[in-house]
């Protein structure tokens, strides 16, 4: 008993220490301000989380002594979600990035409870006064990497790893086909749904039922490198995910879509700093730069390298649109004459595939 | 000197009950030391870890909450253990639970009226016991291994779910996204305590846990699932059929796990989501045995495993420490279970070395 007690003492004694620690230098920075990030996946060093937590290290470069970050990871889309995000708001965090579209309504129910407190969510479409959702225009990405495919591709068959028909995934399989069909009007495009965001296992051997079934082009939603690796074993080419990924496919590797957080990031710290912060829900691209390429593989041949750097331009000058008619579905009924393009709208609600995407 | 594992003679029933609790002192003394070589402060670590989330009114019901769904589904998988019954797939069982309450309480969303949650409770079991059914049957028919069949149909739950939310059950409303509509007020878990989501279900757990203490220590059905699962020939011999407690234990785990489920979507998500559960069902067989299979055992046993999420949780926040730090506590925990058990049952005997050296001269004299 008395050894207890004499462990409680020093416990007390410790923990008021640091207290007292802990709070000098919060008061010497009073104007600090505490920041949360929710990640659903690990940090790891690639993939979608990896791209928030970048983000997340650039505001703590941007803002120094300023800035303190918070980051849980693995965070579950579900009922535990509310209490993490309810933990961060509740510990004195004043700008709290829920990172996947599972956390919507756990953050909507912590923001009425926290009306001081700026929330940001990634990928949903719910907003409140307090709440802003964001999210980047991965389709733009998928148009240029889909005209490299449509160039490079000798059998006109892409195998795509998808992970949820939710619409930003159709909308990239849909991009994906018709930009490589600008190239090669016959180009198909396989999908294997692994109903996964990441597994290496499944989406490997996805990979390798796609390339048996003459697929010469490796593309992906999920967030493993396995499809890459699979490819470059396999003598094929492939397109890396949301980080660069040619460590892990040197010479598969033709270019990879990078997410780019940190501006968006950096812009509602600073938001919040100024008190200017207001609710919005923002869909950037790669005019704003969420939306990047890794540095061409070496593989890449000249026309193709070309065509999608014509693409690129065209995009960012706002000439070119990844979804303009004339689009057919796959039944080739006509869904958008010649000459119009989707709206944002009529993209968010996407459930439907262009003629050649097989899934 | 060699040494010698043997089984002791017999087992001392308070060694058997006290492991738990060793096991989880020396897996905190083991964060303890855990927490100094990763540069924290290790007495701050283990307050972030075990001591702040019990601090305030809403950390408890945050536990209450975690554990409830643990606690269970451990209740109704422990009877089923002790009868040597291993249902496996709980996790498919309370998805399929989650489907039949949580369709019908879709079914029901313009419906008003107190008799709606009772009603989709109701379904919510009889959905789980339906899914446990299959492996029941396949055992008692054709004594098809029941660990094997439940599993594999966990897999065929949640892809059913997310056929569901996918498809037809998807909210009209809601950009294509895979959820449904929210369940209306008549469908979802009344609040207990004011200010935190401790609701209903997590009050209904316990309840279970006590109804299933009693069960199993108080009548001639608790008898027969010890004896069916210790002594099988006496069990024969005494006329208690085996073909009904396969029945009885999948029925039962089957049907508290679908409960557990419903109340996960009648509660804190109030919709059905493609995952509705991180694993419950795999977690709480870790629950059952930490627990000695004992409902009481059991809730002690959901509490400390609900704490260690929220511990690693708020050591996440609070202290900046990696999320692998959860896991590496509950497989300390595990070992340490299992280390202790395994002392308490056999015992390590370090043999003089005589008997080897007469051994060798007896083989050079022949």
């Amino acid at each position: 008993m008395s050894d207890f007690n004499f462990t409680r003492r020093t416990f007390l004694a410790t923990s008021s220490a640091a207290a007292l620690t802990m709070g000098a230098p919060m008061a010497f920075a009073a104007e600090q301000i505490k920041i949360g990030f929710v990640y659903v996946g690990p940090v790891g060093d690639h993939g979608w989380t990896h791209g928030h937590d970048l983000g997340r290290k650039a505001v703590e470069k941007k803002f120094g002594d300023k800035v303190k970050t918070t980051f849980v990871e693995n965070v579950a889309e579900g009922p535990d979600a509310e209490r993490v995000i309810r933990q961060l708001a509740s510990s004195g965090h004043q700008l709290i990035f829920t990172t996947s579209f599972g956390f919507m309504n756990p953050t909507l129910k912590v923001a009425k409870q926290f009306p001081n407190v700026k929330f940001e969510h990634a990928t949903g479409y719910k907003t409140a006064p307090n709440v802003s959702v964001y999210n980047a225009r991965f389709h733009q990405g998928r148009a240029v990497i889909g005209t490299i495919a449509g160039h490079m591709s000798k059998s006109g068959v892409a195998g795509y790893i998808a992970s949820f028909p939710i619409p930003e995934v159709v909308m990239g399989i849909n991009a994906f086909t018709l930009a490589a069909q600008k190239v090669n009007p016959t180009f198909k495009t396989k999908v294997v749904w692994v109903n996964s965001w990441y597994d290496p296992g499944k989406e490997s051997d996805a990979t390798k039922t796609l390339i048996d079934q003459g697929a010469d082009m490796i593309t992906q939603h999920t967030d493993s490198p396995a499809p890459l690796q699979v490819a470059e074993s396999r003598g094929v080419f492939g397109f890396g995910q949301a980080s660069d990924m040619k460590a892990y496919a040197p010479r598969a590797q033709l270019t990879s879509i990078l997410d780019d957080w940190s501006d968006y990031y950096i812009q509602r710290t600073q938001d919040v700093m100024d008190g200017t912060w207001k609710s919005q829900n923002v869909w950037y691209g790669m005019k704003e730069g969420m939306v990047k390429f890794a540095p061409d593989g070496d593989s890449i041949t000249d026309a193709a390298r070309d065509a999608a750097e014509k693409v690129r331009k065209g995009i960012l000058d706002g000439s070119m649109h990844a979804f303009t008619g004339p689009i057919k579905n796959q039944k080739g009924e006509e869904m958008l004459p010649a000459g119009q393009s989707l709206t944002d709208e009529q993209l968010a609600i996407m459930d439907w595939y262009v003629q050649g995407v097989q899934s | 000197m060699s040494l010698k594992i043997e089984r002791r003679q017999e087992l001392d029933l308070r060694m058997f009950y006290m492991t738990p609790v060793l096991a989880v002192v020396l897996t905190v003394l083991a964060g303890f030391l855990l927490f100094m070589f990763m540069g924290y402060d290790p007495f701050l670590g283990i307050y972030y870890f075990f001591i702040s989330p019990l601090l305030s009114g809403y950390g408890l019901a945050e536990l209450g909450l975690k554990a409830s769904p643990l606690i269970l589904i451990a209740v109704g998988l422990a009877i089923g253990f002790r009868a040597n019954v291993w249902n496996i797939g709980a996790e498919g069982q309370l998805t399929m639970g989650a489907v039949a309450g949580g369709g019908l309480a879709l079914a029901l969303i313009d419906v008003q009226g107190f008799w709606v949650l009772p009603l989709i409770c109701i379904a919510g079991i009889l959905g789980g016991m339906a899914w446990a059914a299959i492996p029941a049957f396949l055992k008692a028919r054709w004594d098809v291994n029941e660990i094997l069949t439940s599993l594999m149909l966990t897999y065929v739950a949640t892809l059913f779910l997310s056929t569901l939310v996918f498809g037809p059950w998807k909210d009209p409303m809601g950009f294509n996204f895979p959820q449904s509509e929210m369940f209306s007020d008549s469908a979802i878990l009344p609040i207990v305590l004011e200010g935190t989501r401790l609701h209903l279900g997590v009050i209904v757990a316990l309840l279970v846990a006590v109804a299933g203490w009693v069960l199993m220590t108080r009548t001639i059905i608790g008898f027969q699932v010890r004896v069916v699962g210790q002594a099988p020939a006496a069990a024969a011999f005494a006329g208690f059929s085996r073909k009904r407690m396969i029945w009885l234990s999948l029925l039962t785990s089957g049907g508290l796990a679908g409960l557990a489920g419903l109340f996960e979507v009648a509660g804190p998500i109030g919709q059905l989501i493609p995952s509705i559960s991180p694993g419950y069902g795999f977690t709480a067989i870790i629950v059952a045995f930490l627990g000695r299979l004992h409902p009481i055992g059991i809730i002690g046993a959901g509490l400390i495993m609900a704490l260690s999420y929220i511990g690693g949780e708020n050591a996440q926040v609070e202290a900046g420490m990696p999320q692998a730090v959860t896991g590496l506590f509950q497989g300390l925990l595990l070992f340490f279970l299992l280390a202790s058990d395994f002392l308490a049952r056999y015992r390590i005997r370090f043999e003089a070395p005589t008997s080897r050296t007469t051994a060798r001269k007896e083989a050079s004299a022949q």
